[in-house]
């Protein structure tokens, strides 16, 4: 009985000890007498762009007593988790950093703030259309709605070490005469040489990059019928950009096969020792070379390839707004002071990102041409909507069907209509599931 | 002559646990440019502070590890406060209850933590626990208990029950007996569940990162997350640095208390 009574306490004990806190709630819900209290959570993790955030946020607060901010940073790696947890428990932070796949879940099941006409005129004229459109999704009910605001993107560029480049005397590419990717082909020729490789493809995370990089030459990989179904296309335009990154590989030998497993950042210490002359990469990375480089190495950045047009696939980091934060115009406020376009310019510039702001765009900050922000910032006219962007099933398509057979394919285990056939075949039937 | 393999083995075994450590306050210890040279070297070659001071000016890693520190105690003091007398009774009590628990002490175990993330957010929330660090304890323990509880019932099974005997035979009542006898010889065993339960929850990621949003609450793990970016890209020499000083309490809190972890207190105790 003794023994009973003993577990009994022991129980009571951890449950009191676990209820005796008080709760440490931030208190989005402030009394009349209060200041408006926002949870603004930030995925900026570069120390540059912690600062610039941080530094906003207290210039916000100074200036506006009644609506306090508090800055939380986040993971890239768990935010969604984070969210899932916090939006079903219903206590989201009120405005939400994040990246724009991640809005359409989100919205379709009522989590975001539809900002339709909530934008303050002069932020939503100051953005494209078309950055605009990676922020626009179904809200699950058939209405399409604008659920954050596009501040960030990135595109894909060239990091070329200039000295291998001026050996080789080969053309400087210009944004307004870019390199074909035919081009681009024989440049990676003239610079294999003994040790060295023109160019080393990290592809240890394929999808987005091949996909973005295929609308060179129109490969959309996704087409909805008149049925308004969505199925996976994988024809001509779709297979280009796969063929020349394989022949780099397997035929012409220009591109390192040992690069293939890496991430994007991992073959840098390859490219500072002269191993690999060029990385095509998205344009943050040239923060991690600024920082990394050995005194003296030289490089630069180039402007994106050209296939039939330089269209690349673009996603936007985002800010939106909580649909159950109880301040969404506080919200707003501060998303229209957060994201002017001085304060874009300062977050581009410390997350090495592109703004979306055209005011951003033209700050000097980031045309400079040190360290390539004139090229990189210059690349943003080359981006439109990913097409994979608005496809329910995407994020399962690309993590059981694409990442596998594109892997197996640079790997050269299968040929390139095979992995068309499974992309197509295995990708269809997980689509349907997302289209009953 | 013969124990030379045996050292030799052992040696190997403590060079492999090492390696990640020592690696660590290399890596630590080097500038950004000698983090990304192609030809590693194990002693840094331009030896650097500057990523300990980043790792510390940017987070606050002391306020989180003292934080860190007060749930993994609460977590593993409270674990071993229930576990004890709770695996005393599974080990000593026989009936269907006794199946019933076994039982579901064991199925508690198969389902994946992310299954049941929601569920328990959205029962702290209505014990007013959310972005607490008591809310955090009692996740860790719940999270922690049926492991412990195996583990202990273990250590009490091998405690011969005629030392309790011979304690009632001298006049002890049962209470007596598990204080006086049972509850010194289970040191070794309350010890390693100590060490399990204060190093899940020092190590903990996902619930913290869940149940904790307020950036004055949060623990190590989640502010040595802040040096990563998306697709594997981190920010290495503060990381390193800052994930350094975060093994230092569990390592110090194991010196403490290892010297518990010996066996053999049962020896003889029991003649045949």
């Amino acid at each position: 009985m003794r023994i009973k009574s003993a577990l009994a306490a022991a129980a009571v004990v951890a449950l009191a000890a676990g209820c005796g806190g008080s709760g440490g709630d931030s208190g989005s819900s402030g009394t009349p007498n209060e200041p408006v209290k926002l949870d603004f959570l930030s995925l900026a993790w570069q120390k540059e762009s912690v600062a610039a955030n941080k530094a906003l946020v207290e210039e916000w607060n100074k200036a506006n007593p009644n609506i306090q901010v508090t800055y939380v940073q986040g993971s890239w790696d768990n935010v969604n988790d984070q969210l899932v947890t916090s939006f079903e428990g219903g206590d989201a932070p009120d405005v939400i950093h994040d990246d724009s796949p991640a809005l359409s879940g989100f919205a379709s099941k009522g989590y975001l703030l539809d900002l339709t006409g909530k934008v303050p005129a002069e932020l939503k004229a100051d953005i494209p259309q078309a950055a605009w459109d990676t922020v626009t999704f179904d809200d699950g009910k058939g209405n399409q709605g604008v659920y954050g605001v596009p501040f960030l993107q990135e595109s894909q560029v060239i990091i070329a070490n200039k000295k291998l480049l001026d050996a080789a005397k080969v053309r400087i590419p210009t944004a307004g005469e870019p390199w074909t990717w035919d081009e681009f082909a024989e440049v990676s020729k003239k610079l294999t040489k003994g040790d060295t490789f023109g160019v080393a493809w990290p592809m240890k995370s394929p999808v987005n990059k091949t996909l973005n990089l295929a609308l060179n030459f129109g490969g959309t990989f996704f087409q909805t019928g008149a049925d308004g179904k969505t199925t996976v296309k994988v024809g001509a335009e779709e297979k280009e950009v796969l063929q020349r990154i394989h022949d780099q590989l397997y035929k012409d030998k220009t591109a390192d096969t040992s690069a293939l497993g890496m991430g994007t950042a991992d073959p840098l210490p390859g490219f500072f020792a002269d191993k690999y002359a060029m990385l095509p990469v998205g344009v943050y990375l040239r923060q991690q070379v600024a920082e990394q480089a050995p005194d003296g190495f030289e490089w630069v950045t180039l402007p994106p390839l050209k296939g039939t047009t330089t269209e690349q696939g673009a996603v936007s980091q985002t800010l939106s707004v909580a649909a159950d934060s109880k301040h969404p115009e506080e919200a707003m406020k501060f998303m229209a002071f957060f994201l002017n376009g001085p304060n874009q310019a300062k977050l581009a510039k410390g997350d090495w990102l592109l703004p979306t702001s055209q005011k951003a765009a033209a700050d000097p900050a980031i045309t400079t041409e040190e360290n390539g922000w004139d090229v990189a910032t210059a690349s943003a006219k080359s981006l439109v909507v990913a097409p994979f962007l608005k496809v329910n099933g995407f994020d399962e398509w690309k993590s059981k069907v694409a990442t596998p057979v594109l892997q197996e394919f640079f790997a050269n285990k299968i040929t390139l209509d095979e992995a068309a056939k499974r992309l197509v075949e295995e990708g269809n039937e997980v689509l349907e599931r997302y289209q009953r | 002559m013969k124990k030379i393999p045996q050292y030799v083995a052992l040696l190997a075994y403590m060079v492999f646990l090492a390696f990640p450590l020592v690696w660590l306050l290399s890596t630590a210890l080097k500038t950004p440019q000698e983090m990304a040279s192609l030809d590693p070297t194990w002693i840094p070659r331009s030896p650097t502070l500057a990523n300990f001071s980043d790792a510390f000016s940017e987070q606050d890693l002391v306020g989180a590890g003292l934080r860190s520190l007060v749930v993994a105690l609460a977590s593993s003091a409270l674990t071993v406060a229930v576990a004890l007398p709770a695996s005393y009774a599974l080990a000593r009590y026989q009936g269907a209850l006794k199946r019933v628990a076994l039982g579901w002490v064991l199925v508690s175990q198969v389902f994946p933590f992310i299954l049941i993330i929601i569920p328990l957010f959205m029962v702290l929330r209505q014990l007013d626990l959310v972005n607490t660090l008591p809310g955090l304890v009692v996740v860790h323990v719940t999270f922690t208990l049926p492991f412990a509880l195996w583990m202990l019932q273990g250590y009490v099974r091998s405690v011969p029950r005629e030392l309790e005997e011979a304690a009632s035979v001298d006049g002890a009542t049962r209470l007596r007996a598990i204080v006086s006898v049972v509850a010194p010889l289970l040191a070794p065993g309350v010890v390693a569940t100590l060490l399990f339960s204060f190093i899940s929850s020092w190590n903990e990621f996902l619930f913290a990162l869940v149940v904790l949003k307020d950036p004055d609450v949060m623990t190590l793990p989640l502010t040595l997350v802040r040096f990563t970016g998306p697709e594997g890209v981190s920010r290495l020499g503060p990381l390193a640095a800052a994930s350094l000083m975060a093994t230092i309490p569990s390592l110090i809190f194991f010196a403490i208390i290892q010297r518990r972890l010996r066996s053999g207190l049962m020896a003889g105790a029991v003649k045949g």
